[in-house]
């Protein structure tokens, strides 16, 4: 080996040792900011807060395609007495929602609702695990949103506005607060792949204007758990390297005719590509993990395995400095045969999330995780009537006006039922939380206002929140 | 036609005191200013090549900068090479040009590039990125445009010919509205309103027909604003606009253009169908005729009832859930997966029969027998009308030479809408009534009935300052990775305002003036000596002028997703040169597409077609081909006006492990082995000379043999594979310089 080789392998270790995904995010970070000419002050890593943080993770469990309060959470009495009527016109003044339906009738649900913890939280009978976290868990049931399909109600909850093309809750976070592992993204997103379902699609993770690396990666718990992380077949790790090594080496000699930075950025682009090739598949190994947990997650059970693998891996991904991760599992949309569909549902994921709370619980992890449950909006009180019905197999339309979330850790009061609906549950009596108030409460927990985390597009300052939102002071424990 | 009303002067009818404000200048008309005059001062770069450089040199002398020599010729060739074409130069390229002494050579350079029709594939993406082109509905169902692609390839063929971009604006905002010209094939006209189609479709059950309809008219008023006016209108749906003068009265105005616009499918025969379509067209009417004769008058009958409760149930919503969701199904699911005007159905049953063209009533007429027996199921029996819709569904199969290839274009509204404005953005809050117009602080159309057609004159007519001024600025943006005005998509007063005024005014000038003459504009652009000025960077430029802004250098920009690909296809001598035609799926894992709705599936082409350009790639909008995005191309949901250039971990991922690149590799080993003598020292600098297009350096040749010699000593049967993949992985052959 000559002189050249070897100052370049001497630089090759300096390199490494010196720079993570945060350096590389933040100097792209850097150089867009210059680039928009923002006013503001470049935030990308943690000094980026705004004030001291309450949480330093999310773990956002979205339920797509809408479960039923009625069902889970919301005991309603009146409801049985109005079974089988029309709604009451009062509820109805004033709205015009395409989904109201004048023939739909009251449909009380059928399931039993019992008081859990010491709060007294109400969980219908579908959810016995969940229930145990009552003292936990702060229940908010009136969260109401502007939208009543699908895709649109998603992409508000998840961006703000329903329209396609704004960052994704998960990329404002990274953006504000940089990551904190050296070997993953800050970002993950991990899917249930439960076949068709109602999910927006990757808009949901996009970084949209903000630089984009903030873009959540998708996550496989079996398999690949990135795409093309595995090195193709008959390829080494120290092949890998070998192959790494040498792509680097001229990439070095390039940058001594180009000096281009950029040259830099990529050499440690590769190096982390082959960080995360020992990192992801160790994350993914629940060999450690003891059978204990794994029983207690619900894994090798044939219904919760799935789901309970995703919530096992988010705790993982937390402990191993993941600032932002967002578990999809769909479907929930029940328009019909609602009683065996939800039970299914519920089969699936209320045990693994409930253990979840408990792991980060027991391991500390839980003061400084924002755990948050629920889907895009709320299920009528009425039973559907857009294709027709049959009895024993009712359904429940979509209902942006009101519907519950479930919020744990992270410096949230557990033990806590937030706000009250009406007597059908239709409307917020008291204390509504809007989807950008429940934003603006995520983005304070973590230590930022949401008002000042801003994006220059356009012409505009752009925000999670868009033009609204209200941090809901009552719920911080 | 001059309207502008100066601020000093509203101001002053507003009682207030008169400020001597001047307009904002984007909206300023555009004069063409003189260039100023610079010599070549004994600088180490080459003198000024035209009128450009005069700009940029002066400019640069004011912050006293040199500019940078120009970059050595076989930088400028791969250069020139990816820009216009979007591919590198072959070895031979390089080689002819480098051996090229005339002093002319790069001008035949570039007239030789611009002539392929390869250069229409590249710069159809970029303006495919702008309205958001996909082959897919978006939304949640995301069900496939099957013929979207003839919008694509019209972009393409107009492209390659060169249509000025005036005729260009009013084809794809008016083109059914247009005379075709001359001996102008007629579809080459109404194509381009293919444009208008890109919006996204909701076929979600539940979703609001008209909340959606009004959604995708939003959306092409905007794209007009982001695409011709470099103006962010949409802001001005619920308010006026905060900062720009747009009202939202003039929001609505500009919306009213396209309220009327309706989504058709046309018959739009390929070359190869149009000879005999009409022939087989009146067999299969007649024959057709006879099926439908035996129950002719009671299906008129049961039709019409069907019809009328449809139409009831749309007057009075929530009286009959039944006939409600008739209406919706009605909405939602015609045409669908076929990519046809998804209300087009409702737009005929409004339709009185008499006025119903053939097609109209034969395809209403086969959509009612496949949905609308609840009229009067015991009649349906009785009639065995599903047995007369399998004989049509027969007769449809045995004549397919009667259906050419179809094509999305827009038309005049079957039944017109009065357009009002939505209070905050609402369209279910009734505002006054509103009638087409453009915003009144921009000179006027002169024009009395307004019209798509004279919307689209109206933005390519020479007293508007803005279309010139926004388009060469999107020009200049690809070929140096920024705009003279950095926010291409924003030339309102939050913009940044231009690092060269009278350059981008300029330029202008001579597109507007020169006939909107696009390959023109490109042609100067290249040609001058700032962009043929050498990357590399520089000391003395790092602190003063980090951002490149006053362009005393190139830039070094990571090439696009698609010319990645592309390129690797290209020396892996595997690339197709098929021209046009359906979209093509390269191979993907199967989770990318698993990551959205879930219903729809990528199945890998076969042959050639998995070689296509990365302009053919199948867009699918909910999950778009995995590299591309990775690679940032924009998600094909909204207006895209520039590409981001990221550098992440999953883009080395991709190159180092995607499956479909270690092919490429091997097709690039195959190639060495093939090609170059059989020596290392014959093959190495083969492979850097055909990736990329320059000599290896000894030190690189040195440290491929030593990565050779690592590889043998393992196993012999892959060394050359291994060897290709490098290359491919380099900064160097992802990036131009």
């Amino acid at each position: 080996m000559n002189e050249t080789l070897a100052t370049l392998h001497r630089r090759c270790f300096l390199e490494q040792a010196a720079c993570g995904l945060g350096s590389v995010a933040l100097a792209r970070l850097m150089a867009d900011e210059s680039a928009h000419a923002s006013p503001a002050p470049p935030l990308g890593s943690a000094a980026g807060a705004h004030f001291p943080a309450r949480a330093k993770n999310v773990i956002f469990l979205f339920m797509a395609g809408a479960p039923s309060q009625y069902d889970l959470f919301e005991p309603k009495p009146k409801m049985q007495r109005l079974h089988g009527q029309p709604v009451p016109p009062s509820f109805l003044e004033g709205l015009s929602d395409s989904l109201i339906r004048g023939s739909a009738r009251i449909w009380a649900s059928p399931r039993q609702f019992q008081q859990y913890g010491e709060c007294g939280m109400n969980f219908s009978d579908y959810l016995p695990h969940l229930a145990t976290c009552a003292d936990d868990l702060c229940m908010i049931r009136t969260m109401h949103t502007d939208v009543s399909n699908h895709d649109p109600a998603q992409l508000l909850m998840q961006c703000g506005v329903p329209r396609f093309g704004m960052p994704s809750m998960g990329s404002w976070v990274t953006y504000g607060l940089g990551s904190e592992s050296q070997n993953l993204p800050g970002f993950i997103v991990l899917l249930s792949n439960n076949g068709p379902g109602d999910i927006a699609g990757t808009a949901l993770w996009e970084s949209a204007f903000l630089p984009a690396t903030h873009r959540g990666v998708t996550f496989r718990s079996q398999g690949d758990p990135i795409l093309h992380l595995g090195n193709l077949d008959g390829v080494t790790r120290a092949d890998q390297r070998q192959r790494l090594d040498v792509i680097n080496d001229l990439n070095r000699l390039r940058q001594r005719q180009q000096p281009d930075p950029e040259i830099g950025a990529r050499i440690e682009s590769y190096e982390l590509a082959f960080r995360m090739q020992a990192a992801a598949p160790e994350l993914v190994d629940f060999s450690q993990e003891s059978r204990h947990t794994l029983s207690d997650y619900g894994i090798g059970n044939e219904k919760s395995d799935t789901f309970a693998r995703n919530c096992l891996l988010a705790r993982r991904m937390v402990e191993r400095g993941v600032r932002f991760v967002q578990l999809y599992h769909y479907t929930w949309d029940d328009h019909s045969d609602l009683n065996a569909k939800l039970k299914e549902n519920t089969d699936k994921t209320d045990q693994p999330a409930a253990a979840l709370i408990q792991d980060l619980k027991q391991r500390g992890l839980l003061d400084d995780t924002l755990v948050i449950w629920g889907g895009e909006f709320g299920r009528t009180p009425m039973n559907e009537v857009r294709r027709g019905t049959s009895p024993g197999k009712e359904g429940r339309d979509h209902h942006p006006f009101a519907f519950t979330m479930l919020l744990a850790g992270g410096g949230v009061k557990g033990g806590q039922v937030f706000g009250r609906t009406d007597d059908i549950g239709y409307h917020p009596v008291e204390f509504p939380v809007h989807v950008h108030d429940l934003q603006a409460t995520i983005l304070h927990l973590l230590g930022m206002d949401h008002t000042r985390l801003t994006f220059r597009h356009q012409g505009r300052d752009h925000r999670l929140t868009d033009v609204a939102g209200e941090v809901v002071e009552q719920i911080l424990g | 036609m001059w309207r502008f009303v100066p601020q000093t002067l509203m101001l002053t009818l507003l009682g207030t005191i008169a400020i001597a404000a001047e307009p904002h200048w984007a909206f300023r008309e555009l004069r063409r200013p003189v260039p100023p005059i610079v010599t070549a001062n004994g600088l180490p770069a080459d003198g000024p090549r035209n009128s450009i450089d005069a700009f940029i040199r002066v400019r640069l002398s004011m912050e006293k900068l040199v500019p940078s020599p120009p970059a050595d010729r076989s930088t400028l060739v791969r250069r020139t090479t990816l820009e216009l074409i979007g591919l590198p130069p072959s070895p031979d390229e390089v080689e002819e040009f480098l051996a090229e002494t005339r002093p002319d050579a790069f001008e035949r350079l570039v007239d030789r590039l611009q002539a392929s029709p390869q250069s229409g594939e590249r710069w159809a993406r970029s303006w495919l990125d702008l309205c958001h082109y996909g082959d897919s509905d978006g939304h949640l169902t995301d069900q496939l445009r099957p013929v979207a692609w003839r919008y694509r390839d019209w972009v393409t063929r107009m492209w390659n010919d060169n249509l000025p971009f005036d005729q260009f604006t009013l084809r794809q905002l008016a083109g059914d509205l247009l005379v075709p010209p001359g001996q102008t094939d007629p579809l080459d006209v109404i194509l381009g309103t293919g444009f208008l189609r890109q919006t996204l479709s909701n076929r979600e059950g539940g979703a609001d027909l008209e909340e959606y309809r009004v959604a995708q008219v939003v959306d092409r008023t905007s794209m007009i604003g982001a695409i011709w006016l470099g103006l962010t209108v949409g802001c001005a749906r619920c308010h006026d606009h905060k900062y720009d003068p747009l009202s939202q009265a003039e929001f609505f105005q500009l919306y009213s253009y396209f309220d009327n616009a309706d989504e058709v499918n046309i018959d739009a025969p390929v070359p190869g169908e149009a000879a005999d379509y009409v022939r087989a067209r009146a067999e299969y009417d007649r024959r057709r005729q006879a099926i439908l004769e035996p129950v002719h008058a009671e299906l008129d009958e049961l039709q019409r009832r069907w019809e009328a409760n449809c139409l009831h149930a749309a007057a009075h919503p929530g009286q009959d859930h039944v006939w409600d969701r008739q209406w919706e199904l009605l909405g939602l699911i015609w045409g669908g997966n076929l990519g046809e005007g998804q209300l087009e159905g409702c737009a005929i049953v409004r339709r009185p029969w008499p006025n119903r063209t053939r097609r109209q009533q034969q395809d209403l007429l086969d959509y009612f027998l496949g949905r609308g027996s609840i009229v009067d199921e015991k009649r349906f029996a009785e009639l065995k009308l599903s047995a007369v819709q399998k004989q049509l569904a027969d007769l449809k199969a045995e004549f397919p030479r009667a259906f050419p290839t179809r094509a999305p274009v827009i038309q005049t509204a079957l039944n017109p809408r009065q357009t009002y404005l939505h209070e905050r953005g609402d369209f279910r809050s009734r505002g006054t009534d509103v009638t087409a117009g453009t915003p009144g602080w921009l000179p006027s159309s002169p024009e009395q009935d307004q019209t798509r057609l004279s919307l689209a004159r109206w933005l390519v007519s020479p007293q508007n300052p803005l279309t010139g001024r926004v388009t060469v600025n999107r020009l200049w943006q690809e070929f140096f990775g920024r705009g003279l005005v950095a926010t291409s998509d924003d030339f309102g007063t939050r913009g940044d305002p231009p690092s060269h005024p009278e350059l981008l005014d300029w330029l202008a000038s001579e597109f507007v003036g020169g006939g909107w003459d696009v390959k023109r504009i490109q042609r100067i652009i290249v040609c001058s000596a700032t962009y043929r000025q050498s990357s590399r960077p520089r000391e003395d430029l790092m602190s003063v002028d980090p951002d490149n802004v006053w362009l005393a250098r190139q830039a070094s920009l990571r090439i696009s997703a698609e010319a990645v690909r592309d390129s690797a296809l290209q020396v892996s001598g595997l690339l197709s040169t098929k021209f046009g035609g359906p979209s093509v799926y390269p191979p993907q894992h199967e989770r990318v597409t698993m990551e959205a709705f879930g219903s729809n599936v990528w199945k890998a082409s076969a042959g050639e077609d998995r070689f296509r350009r990365g302009l053919y790639t199948f867009i699918q909008r909910t999950s778009p081909f995995a590299q591309s995005i990775i690679f940032d191309a924009p998600v094909p949901l909204d207006v895209c006006t520039r590409r981001d250039r990221s550098n992440s971990p999953l883009q080395a991922l991709t190159l180092l492990n995607d499956p479909v690149f270690a092919e490429l590799a091997e097709g690039l080993a195959g190639r060495i082995v093939r090609e170059a003598g059989p020596a290392d020292e014959d093959r190495i600098p083969f492979a850097i000379r055909l990736c990329l297009g320059r000599t290896a350096e000894p030190a690189e040749v040195e440290r491929l043999q030593q990565f050779l010699a690592d590889c043998r000593r393992r196993d012999t049967s892959r060394c050359w594979t291994n060897l290709a993949s490098v290359l491919l992985n380099l900064h160097e052959f992802i990036t131009r310089d």
